[in-house]
Formats: C-alpha cells, sequence, structure tokens
C-alpha cells in the first residue's frame, strides 16, 4: 500500500513521441483508472510504472521513494496482463506461489496466502490446475490471485477484462472493484471502455495522445469535461456539438441557422467562435429550440435514442423518455443549464460566468 | 489446410508414386537386404553363404570390441548432443534478445547446416591439424603436445566438436523459434514476480523450451549415431587404433573393408532398431507433452 507520484513522464520509441509529460498523484488506497482511444499510450503509460519500459524524461515515486530506475523487480508492484500471461507449464497453485517463492517467502506461509487469496476469488478447487485447463473467467481470476498474493504496494491492470464475454466482464468488474476496497491497494487500471472507467475509478485519467486531457471523478469529467474530446469520449451516446457565436454580450450563441441559444453564463466577448456541447439525454421535446428531421429512432425500452440532421445538415442524437418516436420533423430545446461550452479553435472548456 | 478431391484414384497414386519409388528403393530395399544378409553367413571367399539364424547376432551382441564401440558410441553421441545443445540454446538466447522478428536474418543462420560432412571435417583439419593447423600449432608451441592422428582422447574431441559444430545451427533455427514463441508478457510477469534473468531463464524459459529440446535431442542423437559418419571418416578413420571408431563406422570397416556382410548387416539392424526405438519415444513423447 502506497501513493504513487509521476512527474511529467515523457515517452519515445526513437523519433515518435508517445507520451508528452503526464503527471499524476495518487493517493494511498485509491483507484485510478487510465482511458482513452486505442493508441494513446496507455499501456506505455502503465509499463513504465511497472519498470518495464524506461521513461525518457520524468519520474516514477512510489511510496515515497524514487524508483525510476529500479528493475520492475525491486519495485514491489503487481501486474495483471490483458491475456493473463500465467506460466503455461505451473499449476494454478505454482502460478501464485511463484513470486512468494522468489521473495524467500516460508513454505507454510505461502501455502496459507495462496490459499486465502484462492478462497476469495472462488479458485480454491482449481489449485491443482493447469491454465489451459481454465476457462477465460478463471483464468483472469487466477491472475488476479497471483497479484493479490504478493501483497505488493501497487496493482496495475492493462485491460484485464478485454478478454471476456459481456456478462462475465460485468461481474469481473464489480469484484475487482470489491476486491480492491478490501484490500486498499493503489491501483492503476487502464481500458478503452469508457463504462468500465466510469464504475471503476476514484479518479479517471482520460488520455489523448499522449497527454492527460483531464484527471478528474467520474461524476465531475461527466459533468464538466476539460474539453472537446474527453466530452465526446465519456457519455453514450456522445455528446452533440454545434458551432455558434456569441452575442448579446457573451451570454447568447447564434446558431448557423439564425436560432439563439440563451448560455447558463458569459462565455466570452461577442463574436467568439464557440462549441456548444449537449448530452444527448439533455435534449428535451419543446419549441424554440433545434428543428431536427429524425431520420432513425432506436428503441431501449423506457427510452430511446434519436438520430437525426439540423437543417444545416450536422448530425444530432437526442435521447428521449418513451419507446414510441415518429420519424421526421421534431422540435428539441435546450436547457441553458446542460449546456456546455467550449472554445472553437482550442476545444478547451469555458467555464460559464454567471 | 485445403483439402482436395480428386475424381478417381489413378492420379493421387501417380502423383504418390515418385516418393514411394524412391522410399521403397533407398529404403525399403537396402533396408530388407540388411535384414536378409544379416541372417546369412558368406565362405571366407564371398562364394557361398548359408543360413545362420540369429548367430550374427549373437556374435556381435557378445563382442567385446563391438561393446567397446558401443560404449563408445554412447559416450560419443552423448557428448556431440549436449556439446551441440548447449552452445545453440546459448546462442539462441543470445540472439533472441537482439533479433525479435528478424526473419531473413534467422534464416541465413541456418546455413551452416548445409556444410557437407566432408567439408566440415576439412575445415576443423585445418584448424587442428599438428602441422598445417592454426590450433595444433599453436598447441604444439605453447608445450601440450597435440597430435590427434596418435592420441586417441584427442582425436575423440576433435571428432566430437566437429560432429557437434555442424550440429549447432540447426539446433539454433530451432531453439531461436521457441523461444520467439514464449508471450514476452509471460517473461514480463515473471520480471514483475520479481525473477532475476536467471531465475526466469531455468523456471520460465527453460521449462517452456523442454518440448524443443527433447525433440532436438532425439535428432541429435540420431545425427550422432548416423549421420557423423562423413565426419569420422574424413578426419579420423576410426583411428588411432579403434579410439574414433563408432557403431556405424564399424559397420563400414566389417561390411565394406573386412568383407564381413553377415556381421556388418546384422549390426546396421540393430542401429536401425535403436533409431526406431529413438523415434517412437520421441512421437510419445511429442504428443503427449507438445500443448501446454
Ligand atoms: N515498443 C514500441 N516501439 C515503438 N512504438 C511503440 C512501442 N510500444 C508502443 N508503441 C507505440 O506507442 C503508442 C502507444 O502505445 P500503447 O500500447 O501505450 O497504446 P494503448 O493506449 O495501450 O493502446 P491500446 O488501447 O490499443 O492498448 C502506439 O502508437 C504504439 O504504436
Ligand atoms: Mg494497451
Amino acid at each position: 500500500m502506497a501513493t504513487l507520484y509521476l512527474q511529467d513522464i515523457r515517452k519515445s520509441f526513437g523519433p515518435t513521441q508517445v507520451l508528452h509529460g503526464v503527471s499524476l498523484d495518487v493517493a494511498d488506497g485509491e483507484m485510478i483508472v487510465i482511458v482513452g482511444a486505442s493508441g494513446c499510450g496507455k499501456s506505455t503509460l502503465l509499463r513504465i510504472v511497472a519498470g518495464l519500459e524506461t521513461q525518457t524524461s520524468g519520474q516514477v515515486v512510489i511510496g515515497g521513494q524514487d524508483v525510476s530506475g529500479l528493475e520492475p523487480a525491486d519495485r514491489d508492484v503487481a501486474m495483471v496482463f490483458q491475456n493473463y500471461a500465467l506460466y503455461p507449464h505451473m499449476s494454478v497453485f505454482g502460478n501464485m506461489a511463484y513470486g512468494l517463492k522468489i521473495r524467500g517467502v516460508p513454505k507454510a506461509e505461502i501455502e496459507r496466502r495462496v490459499k486465502e487469496a484462492a478462497e476469495l476469488l472462488g479458485i480454491g478447487a482449481l489449485l491443482e490446475r493447469r491454465p489451459r485447463q481454465l476457462s477465460g473467467g478463471q483464468r483472469q481470476r487466477v491472475a488476479m490471485g497471483r497479484a493479490i498474493v504478493r501483497e505488493p504496494k501497487l496493482f496495475l491492470f492493462d485491460e484485464p477484462l478485454s478478454n471476456l464475454d459481456a456478462k462475465l466482464r460485468v461481474q469481473m468488474r464489480a469484484e475487482i472493484r470489491r476486491l480492491q476496497r478490501r484490500l486498499g491497494v493503489t491501483s492503476l487500471f487502464v481500458t478503452h471502455d469508457q463504462v468500465e472507467a466510469m464504475t471503476l475509478g476514484d479518479r479517471l485519467v482520460v488520455m489523448h495522445g499522449g497527454h492527460a486531457a483531464q484527471i478528474a471523478t467520474p461524476m465531475e469529467i461527466w459533468a464538466k469535461p476539460a474539453d472537446t474530446y474527453v466530452a465526446g469520449f465519456i457519455g453514450s451516446p456522445a455528446m452533440n456539438f454545434l458551432r455558434g457565436t456569441l452575442s448579446h454580450g457573451g451570454v447568447v450563441a447564434t446558431l448557423p441557422g439564425g436560432v439563439s441559444v440563451p448560455l447558463p453564463g458569459r462565455a466570452g466577448a461577442d463574436g467568439n467562435e464557440v462549441l456548444i456541447g449537449i448530452r444527448p439525454e439533455h435534449l428535451r421535446p419543446g419549441v424554440g429550440g433545434l428543428s431536427p428531421v429524425i431520420e432513425l429512432v432506436e428503441p431501449l425500452g423506457s427510452e430511446s435514442v434519436l438520430h437525426g440532421r439540423l437543417p444545416d445538415g450536422s448530425p444530432l442524437t437526442a435521447r428521449l423518455p418513451g419507446a414510441v418516436h415518429p420519424e421526421g420533423a421534431l422540435a428539441l430545446t435546450l436547457p441553458p443549464e446542460s449546456l456546455h461550452v467550449f472554445d472553437a479553435g482550442s476545444g478547451k472548456r469555458i467555464e460559464a460566468v454567471a | 489446410m485445403r483439402k482436395v478431391h480428386f475424381k478417381g484414384i489413378a492420379l493421387p497414386y501417380l502423383l504418390l508414386l515418385p516418393q514411394l519409388v524412391i522410399t521403397g528403393l533407398f529404403f525399403f530395399w537396402p533396408a530388407g537386404m540388411a535384414v536378409y544378409q544379416s541372417f546369412l553367413r558368406e565362405d571366407a571367399f564371398g562364394l557361398s553363404s548359408q543360413f545362420v539364424g540369429w548367430e550374427n547376432y549373437a556374435d556381435v551382441l557378445s563382442d567385446p570390441t563391438w561393446l567397446e564401440s558401443a560404449a563408445r558410441t554412447g559416450v560419443f553421441s552423448v557428448s556431440v548432443a549436449v556439446l551441440a545443445l548447449g552452445v545453440a540454446l546459448f546462442l539462441a538466447v543470445q540472439a533472441d534478445k537482439h533479433i525479435r522478428g528478424a526473419d531473413t536474418y534467422k534464416t541465413l543462420l541456418i546455413w551452416p547446416y548445409a556444410v557437407a560432412p566432408a567439408l566440415a571435417a576439412v575445415l576443423w583439419l585445418f584448424m587442428f591439424h599438428p602441422n598445417i593447423g592454426i590450433f595444433g600449432r599453436m598447441l604444439n608451441a605453447l608445450g601440450i603436445p597435440w597430435d590427434y592422428r596418435l592420441n586417441g582422447g584427442q582425436a575423440l574431441t576433435l571428432v566430437i566438436l566437429a560432429s557437434a559444430w555442424k550440429q549447432v545451427s540447426y539446433n539454433f533455427i530451432f531453439f531461436l523459434a521457441g523461444l520467439q514463441s514464449i508471450p514476452r508478457a509471460v517473461l514480463e510477469a515473471a520480471a514483475i514476480d520479481g525473477a532475476s534473468p536467471m531465475r526466469r531463464f531455468w523456471t520460465v524459459v527453460f521449462p517452456l523450451l523442454s518440448p524443443t529440446a527433447f525433440f532436438l535431442l532425439v535428432v541429435n542423437l540420431v545425427y550422432a549415431f548416423f549421420d557423423t559418419f562423413g565426419v569420422i571418416h574424413s578426419l579420423t578413420q576410426g583411428g588411432p587404433g579403434k579410439s574414433t571408431e563408432t557403431l556405424i563406422y564399424r559397420v563400414y570397416t566389417d561390411g565394406v573393408m573386412n568383407l564381413n556382410l553377415g556381421s556388418s548387416a546384422a549390426q546396421s539392424v540393430i542401429l536401425m532398431i535403436i533409431v526406431v526405438v529413438l523415434t517412437a519415444v520421441q512421437f510419445r513423447y511429442v504428443e503427449r507433452k507438445v500443448h501446454y
């Protein structure tokens, strides 16, 4: 159990820079989820923390100790890999005991700890089996068990659930969260699944192109995304963006079609270009706002997702209660309190001042 | 693989025919002749032969010099196999660190395997000949009396070295392929679990390579038993004395030089049985053990 501190981690593979300075301060026992699109550097960051990859510059501090130059073996971290990386020639017991044996833990103690972890994970009956005799979910548990028995300072998870079927994934997700809470081990969890990210993390790191676009609690990220990338990445269906120009002292945005949208506050000087973000579930039926033509209705039971186009051709998605909606013209309003305003140039969030 | 369906059976058999003819002509026929001859004994002039049943076998197996050859072959084969495997494994591990995935490079490395045994022998001869070999002269200059033509121990060492050298590249390719098929994450997991590189090798890499190693062991033993004839023939002709006479070389001396065809045939049948047993063991083991 320990804190983790990353200071301005940069990493280049040859000429290509993959991480452009990521800093992160993780409290003891905290579960941090690193989420982002494929190729944005999540695994690289995790591997740098584990010591499997060496950063080009920056510092990794675990439990107050600078481990930047240390081998993985000396960092006292445990990692769960996407494909589990179990030792194929060892039994489940052997897999879980390996790290303890190396650290010279007495035999009786190893036995006790492995049994305990196996019970905790519900794989007590499988200890004699080889990995190839296990199902995917069981392998996943063994990989977890191998991490748990070590009682490390840090758990690192690299998309550990992505090889499981949907139902098992949900189940394991809850299980991992429960275990992590119970053991109180500081954890980094990499995923590209936003639901996994929202449900698992105490805080999220949304990565974008080698930067940490935003580091905050899931709700904060949902409620106040730092830029258009984060806004579009978190939330499903994704947030709608409408281009507009500020007027009336910066409290109203005028859309290309001439529609005026009142903002929750002043968002800048008149004439500034902004992007107005609104989540599909925040659009409400009613006149005086947008008038899209709905082309596709996806009923989800208690609610429906409506896909349509605005008169200027830009797409719009709405999520409305009720299962039955006609296609064709529709009138929607934009409640000012649910609007997000971003700078059209930089994509950064503009906090409206009342 | 794609399955092809032929109409009628003439074409498939026709296509198989060349292979069957070659196998028949160069394997089954000579092997059959050897078995047949092993039950015959020719008179001293080679004019007539008579059926003697198991007598040739009994003679061979009770001949103390044959048993000596057998023991020597054991030492020779195990030395060649261990040396060739050990060196190849060491080189493969070194190479694996640097050439993950460099396929063209890898295939180039197998070229030494294509060197003919006689050429390999000449190469070693040029290195270790007491008069014209670089190392041979160097050893003598250093005051170490080196002449494999007189010293049986040195002769055996030399044929072992030459034979092992020829097999290293073959083993190397297999070991390298074996090493590269070990998922990197497994090794990383072991590193995170705290295993030193040495420990990783002995507790993870080596066990995962063991099916490959076992396969190669059998291949190398068979090689040392049979394919080293050319090396021995070019370097030492089995001498000095009988110090480098292995079983296969003895089949040649008894049959071709001494024209003792019955005994020679019996010896080759015994060798054939040894290979069959080795191969059978290998198939059983590989079938059982190849998948983790
Ligand atoms: N060893 C390497 N050599 C060169 N480039 C690499 C190496 N490892 C990763 N990269 C590059 O670094 C970038 C980030 O890779 P990384 O594996 O961290 O992505 P990721 O966010 O984990 O993606 P995914 O969700 O697909 O796993 C990618 O563009 C990748 O091509
Ligand atoms: Mg990854």
